[in-house]
């Protein structure tokens, strides 16, 4: 064996062993150490919840038995937990607009980059401030550091002794039952569900995408064993920023769903959600065009035109199998089909109608135990009705294919540690800057970890 | 060279290691055969059948930090933990309908598993199909030798219960005192009764009374039914003993009436003790009933 070899064979068994004299696990570990309860017991991967966890979190992060106020808590407690992500990771898009070198070769090529590189950082702090008051706050930065609140909530819980009146005031993310502020896939492509966001091409309203953290105040419902669950939003149609950027318009989002006992399997649930509001078509402008600064905010927006997000939503266990899968129609009001958007206060200009879409999702999950578990996400947008007439219909649908597994070397109620190695591949119809189809793909593997 | 005595030395080594390898290997694939054996554990809850090694995923992932790979209750959580998870080993559970001393009916563990332990960190795991409760049950079992070789106790008989009364009330009061419940619960309830400091587990570990004025939910369940079943059965491990040999079957319907006037919830029986001006007891005054003498209950077996 020559000396290359031999270093070889000895870091892949100083790996093994390891990987492998791991014996034993945890999402955040905040809740974890209050508890005693290992990850495994709320989460069906961290950070993915499993039915357990999502009765946790419906009862507003307490286990309902009696020491979820703080004052059980010893003192030096400190509902924190930081959650990075250091990796390595490949980006290639095959169809990128260059006009270096300048002169006649410019025009289009495949770009590809990697390297060594970090995620943000998740600050995350949650809990009871007594029992049943409980509160969500997290500040989230990108990778180079700069903050901004994702979540920021507090929520009265089994208002007058029934778990069926639970209000939550602040910015959080909707009822989604696929969460993707629990998801699974971290890369850039995978990192959010497309369904979630999808628009047609030209779609200007960025405002109906569920899957980011709204403002506004929820009621949320559930039966005792968290079988029966509903919900109903009141949220401020700016997408989740603060500072009242846009308009005075409202968005409403509800859910309702029902869990099934499949015998061994566990448990399945099917539900659906939908989301409807109006959003701004033109803002109020001033000094040639920029927007209008008022002292208190610039809520400026005007000529509100309606959209709708809706689908249905099933997630079903099948022993160490399970399938998420989850559909979406949605609709813009003809003003959107455009960017800028036409304004309202104008008649609709010719050719144009109202955008409208599908979305399906198939998340599939091979549980081999819990601390490790195989994983695939596949994604279809397809464009329904393009909203400028005479564009070819097939423009703007989206494939997305991801696949992956996390492994978690520990199991404990005091930090969580996975080790993610995840590829992604998605292409978009007429997408690139020539007008044909654009692919893009990602590697990632890192240490994903909180504490 | 080697000298005769040496290579003598070195084959009695490689025997002896022989042998000792060899009964290691005996031992652990007789430990592997009667874990095996013990994992065809089942349990019946109506029509229900569970399997102990069905519930080995589960177990994992739910249960094993706090009661441990061994189900001997020391999880890595343990140590800080308060009360400390049941060591399921000993095969000793306190909420039961079968009598004290006894092991309890695949039903109360079942029970226990979807209503959680109030006052501990024990959740209400009903986020369980019916079918994974039952395999837990089994599984649980399957960890003490005592469900292999004993049969759970019959579970005791509820009478029906009656209509609550005025007197069935101050009869219930009687007893209460009695029996001396004041000792540890104190006299209104409020869990600091003279001897509520020196309370021990079986363990040896400090364990507080109930303290019905707090209004919490008992251990083993909040139904008059329940509360009945906890006095006539004990808590095993704990210094509640069972009364069952000392309260005849209605009275126990008595004392439950009486206990519901202890809690801050708005009930009949408050309702009634209001109306008849009910005080807390006087221990030192003699008890209402015949028998002034302290009746001594059935201790709740120590391990």
């Amino acid at each position: 064996m020559t000396s290359p070899q031999r270093s070889l064979v000895v870091v892949l068994l100083l790996l093994l062993v390891v990987l492998g004299s791991a014996t034993t696990a945890n999402a955040l570990p905040a809740f974890a150490r209050k508890y005693g309860l290992r990850c495994s017991a709320c989460h069906e991967a961290w950070p993915m919840l499993n039915y357990f966890g999502q009765k946790f979190k419906d009862n507003g992060y307490q286990l309902m038995n009696d020491r979820d106020a703080p004052i059980w808590q010893n003192p030096s407690y400190w509902p924190v937990t930081f959650r990075i992500t250091p990796q390595w990771h490949r980006e290639s898009t095959d169809k990128v607009a260059v006009d270096t070198p300048a002169g006649p070769n410019a025009g289009q090529q495949q770009v590809t980059s990697h390297g060594f590189d970090l995620s943000g950082l998740d600050f995350h702090t949650g809990g009871t401030l007594e029992k049943n008051i409980s509160f969500y706050v997290l500040p989230s930065s990108n990778s180079a550091g700069s903050f901004h609140f994702e979540t920021v909530m507090a929520r009265l819980d089994n208002l007058f002794g029934s778990s069926w009146f639970n209000v939550k005031l602040g910015k959080f993310e909707l009822d989604n039952l696929i969460s993707e502020k629990r998801i699974l896939t971290l890369t850039n492509i995978s990192g959010v569900y497309q369904t979630y966001h999808f628009r047609p091409p030209g779609d200007s309203n960025f405002y109906g995408q569920i899957g980011d953290n709204q403002l506004g105040v929820e009621w949320l419902g559930h039966s005792y064993n968290d079988r029966t669950r509903v919900s109903a939003a009141l949220l401020s149609t700016n997408d989740g920023q603060v500072g009242l950027p846009s308009s005075n318009a409202y968005s409403g989002f509800f859910t309702a769903s029902q869990a099934f006992d499949v015998g061994k399997f566990g448990v399945d649930r099917v539900g659906f959600y939908a989301m409807v509001g109006e959003a701004p078509t033109f803002f109020l402008t001033s000094n040639g065009g920029g927007p209008v600064a008022t002292p208190f905010g610039n809520n400026s927006g005007g000529g509100n035109k309606g959209f709708s997000r809706e689908g249905f939503v099933g997630l079903f266990y099948f022993g160490k199998v399970d399938f998420l899968v989850l559909t979406q129609h949605g609709s813009d009001n003809a003003f959107f089909a455009t960017t800028p958007s036409s304004p309202a206060n104008q008649p609709l200009p010719a050719g144009l109608q109202s955008p409208t879409w599908n979305g399906y999702l198939v998340e599939t999950h091979y549980v081999y135990s819990p601390q490790l578990i195989f994983l695939q996400r596949s994604e279809f947008e397809r464009v329904s009705q393009q909203g400028v007439q005479g564009t070819p219909s097939n423009m703007g649908n989206l494939n997305m294919f991801t696949f992956g597994y996390r492994y978690y070397p520990i199991m404990t109620s005091r930090a969580g540690f996975a080790w993610h190695n995840e590829y992604s591949w998605m292409r978009q119809k007429g997408a690139a800057p020539d007008g044909t189809d654009l692919t893009s793909s990602t590697l990632l593997l890192g240490f994903d970890f909180d504490f | 060279m080697r000298t005769t005595s040496q290579k003598l030395s070195f084959f009695v080594s490689i025997t002896a290691g022989f042998f000792f390898a060899l009964s290691c290997a005996a031992t652990a694939q007789e430990t592997k055969y009667i874990e095996d054996q013990r994992l065809d554990t089942e349990s019946h809850i109506g029509n229900l059948t569970g399997h102990a090694r069905a519930a080995q995923p589960d177990y994992r992932r739910y249960c094993v930090g706090c009661h441990g790979e061994e189900g001997d209750g020391l999880g890595e959580n343990e140590p800080w933990l308060d009360p400390k998870p049941r060591n399921f080993t000993l095969g000793q559970f306190k909420c039961r309908s079968t009598p004290t001393g006894t092991l309890p009916i695949d039903k109360d563990l079942y029970d226990t598993i979807a209503r959680g332990l109030d006052r501990s960190v024990m959740p209400p795991w009903n986020t369980f199909t019916h079918q994974q409760r039952a395999d837990l049950v089994a599984y649980v079992k399957h960890f003490s030798p005592k469900f292999q070789t004993e049969k759970p106790g019959t579970p005791i008989q509820i009478p029906p219960e009656p209509a609550v009364t005025a007197d069935r009330i101050k009869a219930g009061q009687a007893l209460f005192q009695r029996l001396e419940c004041w000792k540890c619960h104190g006299v209104e309830g409020r869990a600091n009764g003279p001897s509520a400091d020196t309370l021990q587990d079986d363990q040896n570990r400090p364990i507080k009374a109930y303290n019905f004025a707090e209004g919490a939910r008992p251990k083993c369940g909040g139904t008059d039914a329940d509360l009945y079943k906890i006095f006539m059965t004990g808590l095993d491990g704990t210094p509640m003993p069972s009364f069952a040999d000392n309260v005849k079957p209605d009275e126990a319907w008595d004392l439950v009436f009486y206990l519901r006037t202890l809690e801050p919830m708005h009930t009949k029986e408050r309702e009634i003790a209001k109306q008849l001006g009910l005080k807390p007891i006087n221990p030192n005054a003699p008890a209402a009933t015949p028998e002034a003498t302290p009746t001594t209950p059935t201790p709740a077996p120590q391990q």
